[in-house]
């Protein structure tokens, strides 16, 4: 069989960017909590806010260091697999990504530094307005990010001259139709992979009765954030969908699973999508369910795959699939918030060991949400790169051959496995010594530097946890 | 934006970039090669405090090339990533994995040793896939329409393995420099005695790739023999750099041997330059063939404009703040 060097750098680019969004996704978060916290510490004076504050804030580090490094390949990548998308689109992409690194270069520079290492040297308010600089450049970060992505979706603000895309209205080729939604939805995804997080940690610790008051706070603070966030979550994603429905329809019936334009379409639970019938050939649903959600109306008009040519149609039951399993994921999110405000009265969600276990396993939950999700949105642009203007074939750098694809493929894997396998050892190392580690970092002698952010903690990378208490 | 030629002052913003990357990641990838050879784990630690806290600092300048190669010069970005697809691969494996062996390194006792080789066998390959970068753009790339029409492995050549092997013991003289600068005893001594070899090592492929260069392409032959007989000064300005160093180490003056290893780079990357002026792909496309439309240079250059200075400045603190020597058992606290 001959190897496709457009199919095999679809999956190095989506088995990069999946490795790599876990660890940003979960610092925006973060980022956004050590903000909180240390905010609160400068409000009432308390100090367990900023013992908290020094736990999260280095496990912060240890994720953020991952992400940089994972995030390196990315930026090679659009050059060494993706060179026609690139010089066509690069008047505008260029720019975009250039600013993210501007932006991430004078977050490191500036405000990093004082958030990791100024605790001690510099007055709680100074340091609280650090930790925010840091939290809002995370999301200015993710704003270039999202921009670029919205705009390969949605397209506008550009005229094609001699094959090269020139920017006509910066306003609008950075505003484009979906970029609000895209970056709302993303917005709150990373405050739940935050708040999720935080809620299965404090769980553990829970669990095994250390610093117990210190960590209810933490738990009992984030359910109730989490109460208000995971409804609002389920709204914007509606609202998202609805946006897509009106520019990328193939994507929303894809989705749905749904073949023909019809009104009275049902939401599927369950269904065997093929392609080649251009119908389903089982499905299990609720009557009039999608015609409900996408047209608030049992008789609503629905569009089906059947709008598309057969050959610009994504493949179905992958984004039929990832899609389930992100609002899978966002239902047991909801009822994990609801069952904590249930279990309010007499404190029990910190004692019920049900509930904690359960949220020990929902760290997990946010990530597969948002690997789903953008499955579901990558996927379902497909076989479109800038949605409706190039595609894959058009995009691909024409020197590439397969074996060279694969060979790279297999590289990174490896490499990423490692620092996968290192970093998340690490990680766990960092969050068991849990919030006093002053004697923990006995034969270790590292310097503090911002730029390196894993000098933040100072807990062995070998070498058992009990063993450096001693 | 008439009154500017954007594509002309980007240039020089990436060109510094490339230099300021070359320099400063040059002697920390050069540590990294010395590293199993060093006489024992002593040295070691010594070695890696020296580079600790500037070291990544160093490998910002290589992510701003890149960024401001795709926002700038586009065309340079589409032609050499996938001409040099596999080398670009090696680069950023061996960078990764050199880097996640620094952080881990500090925090090792047991797994020390695995670590060490990782950040030997990262700073080499990492190196030697640079210094093949540089042949095969010294070489030109086959293109057609702006798009690379060449083979996976046209990067790999005799002469591209030269100028590998010519980056390899460049850095590691650059690495040795900058230890006999920064520590003392056994270790510098060490260092010092590795100076005049790995320099007579960097002249000898200095000299090949001197006289290979003009035989290659017509063009680079008529600069250097032809029109422009001022350019020879940086040759003769190569070889000034390399007696200072030998005579600086020799009589201890370390500081001068450092800084002139620092311009033997600077003067052999200008040669470079004005070997291909104004090509940025050679042997077809000048820096306004490749350069991306003004508005879209214009959009980038504010951010960079202002990010620039923080980053200077920036840097330059952080090298005053670890001036100094690294003594054995000492990291900096």
């Amino acid at each position: 069989m001959a190897l496709d060097p457009i199919l095999l750098s679809r999956l190095q680019f989506a088995f990069v960017v999946s490795f790599h969004a876990i660890f940003p996704v979960f610092t925006i978060g973060l980022a956004s909590y050590v903000a909180v916290l240390q905010g609160l510490y400068v409000a009432t004076g308390n100090s367990v806010w900023d013992r908290l504050g020094y736990f999260w804030t280095k496990i912060f580090a240890v994720v953020f260091g991952i992400g940089v490094v994972s995030g390196i390949v990315m930026a090679f990548q659009f050059g060494t697999n993706w060179s026609n998308f690139v010089q066509f689109a690069a008047n505008l992409i260029g720019p975009l990504l250039s600013y993210e690194v501007v932006t991430a270069f004078f977050l490191e520079a500036g405000f990093l530094g004082v958030l990791l290492f100024g605790r001690n040297k510099v007055s709680p308010s100074v340091h609280f307005f650090a930790a925010l600089m840091v939290a809002v450049g995370t999301f200015v970060s993710a704003f270039w990010i999202l921009v670029s992505n919205s705009w390969m979706q949605t397209p506008q603000g550009f005229e094609v001259r001699e094959g090269v895309m020139h920017v006509t209205s910066w306003m609008e080729a950075m505003f484009t139709p979906s970029f609000p939604y895209r970056f709302m939805h993303m917005a709150m995804a990373a405050f739940l992979t935050g708040g999720f997080v935080v809620c299965g940690v404090s769980a553990w610790f829970l669990l095994r009765n250390r610093d117990v008051e210190v960590h209810k706070r933490a738990l009992s603070m984030t359910l109730w954030l989490l109460l208000i966030l995971t409804p609002l979550q389920a709204w914007i994603g509606d609202e998202h969908g609805l946006n897509t429905l009106e520019h990328q329809p193939a994507k929303v019936a894809a989705m749905e699973g749904n073949w023909e334009t019809q009104s009275n379409v049902p939401l599927l639970l369950f269904a065997l999508p093929d392609r080649d019938l251009q119908a389903n050939r089982m499905e299990i649903g609720i009557p009039n369910g999608a015609s409900l959600i996408l047209r608030h109306d049992a008789d609503g008009v629905v569009p089906g795959l059947d709008q598309v040519p057969e050959d610009e149609q994504p493949p179905v039951w992958m984004v039929f699939y990832s899609f389930r399993v992100m609002v899978a994921m966002g239902l047991l999110m909801i009822f994990f918030a609801v069952a904590g405000l249930a279990l309010r009265r007499g404190e029990r969600y910190a004692t019920s060991r049900w509930f904690l276990r359960g949220l020990q396993g929902m760290s997990l939950a946010p990530f597969l949400a948002v690997l789903a999700g953008w499955y579901v949105t990558e996927i379902g642009r497909s076989p479109w790169l800038v949605f409706g203007v190039m595609d894959y074939a058009d995009a691909v750098t024409p020197s590439l051959t397969g074996g060279m694809v694969l060979a790279t493929l297999i590289g990174y894997i490896a490499v990423y496995a490692v620092i996968f396998y290192a970093g998340v050892y690490y990680l766990f190392k960092v969050i068991r010594q849990g919030l006093d580690d002053s004697h923990a970092n006995q034969g270790i002698e590292d310097s503090d530097r911002p730029a390196r952010p894993f000098s933040a903690t100072h807990v062995p990378f070998d070498g058992g946890i009990d063993s450096a208490r001693s | 934006m008439e009154m500017f030629d954007l594509s002309l002052i980007w240039a020089v913003i990436i060109a510094v970039g490339v230099i300021m990357y070359v320099l400063m990641d040059g002697f920390d990838l050069g540590l990294g090669i010395l590293f199993p050879f060093a006489p024992d784990e002593d040295s070691r630690d010594v070695m890696m405090n020296s580079v600790a806290p500037v070291w990544d600092g160093n490998e910002t300048w290589l992510v701003l090339g890149g960024a401001g190669l795709i926002g700038a010069f586009p065309l340079v970005y589409t032609i050499l990533l996938p001409a040099l697809y596999l080398g670009v691969f090696l680069l950023l494996a061996g960078l990764i994995f050199r880097g996640v062996a620094f952080e881990f390194r500090f925090k090792s006792h047991r797994s020390k040793s695995f670590w060490n080789w990782a950040f030997a066998g990262g700073s080499f390959v990492a190196t030697f896939a640079q210094g093949c970068v540089v042949g095969a753009y010294i070489q030109g790339f086959e293109t057609a329409d702006g798009v690379y029409t060449g083979g996976a492995f046209d990067w790999l050549t005799p002469f591209s393995v030269l100028t590998g092997v010519g980056m390899v013991i460049g850095y590691s003289l650059l690495g040795a420099t900058w230890l006999v600068l920064k520590s003392e005893g056994h270790v510098r001594e060490w260092a010092r005695g590795l100076v005049p070899k790995l320099l007579i090592g960097v002249l000898v492929i200095f000299a090949i790739v001197s006289l290979w260069t003009p035989l290659i392409d017509q063009g680079v032959y008529e600069r250097w023999f032809d029109n422009l007989q001022v350019i020879w000064v940086l040759p003769f300005a190569t070889l000034l750099c390399a007696l200072g160093i030998f005579l600086g180490n020799r009589h201890g003056r370390e500081g001068s041997a450092f800084l002139l290893t620092l311009g033997l780079f600077i003067f052999t990357y200008l040669g470079l330059i004005v070997s291909r002026w104004p090509y940025v792909v050679p042997p077809q496309y000048t820096l306004w063939d490749a350069a991306s439309a003004p508005e879209s240079q214009f959009f980038l250059l504010i951010g960079v404009l202002f990010v620039l200075p923080i980053v200077l400045t920036y840097t330059a603190w952080t090298y005053w703040v670890f001036r100094g020597k690294v003594r054995v058992g000492e990291g900096y606290h």
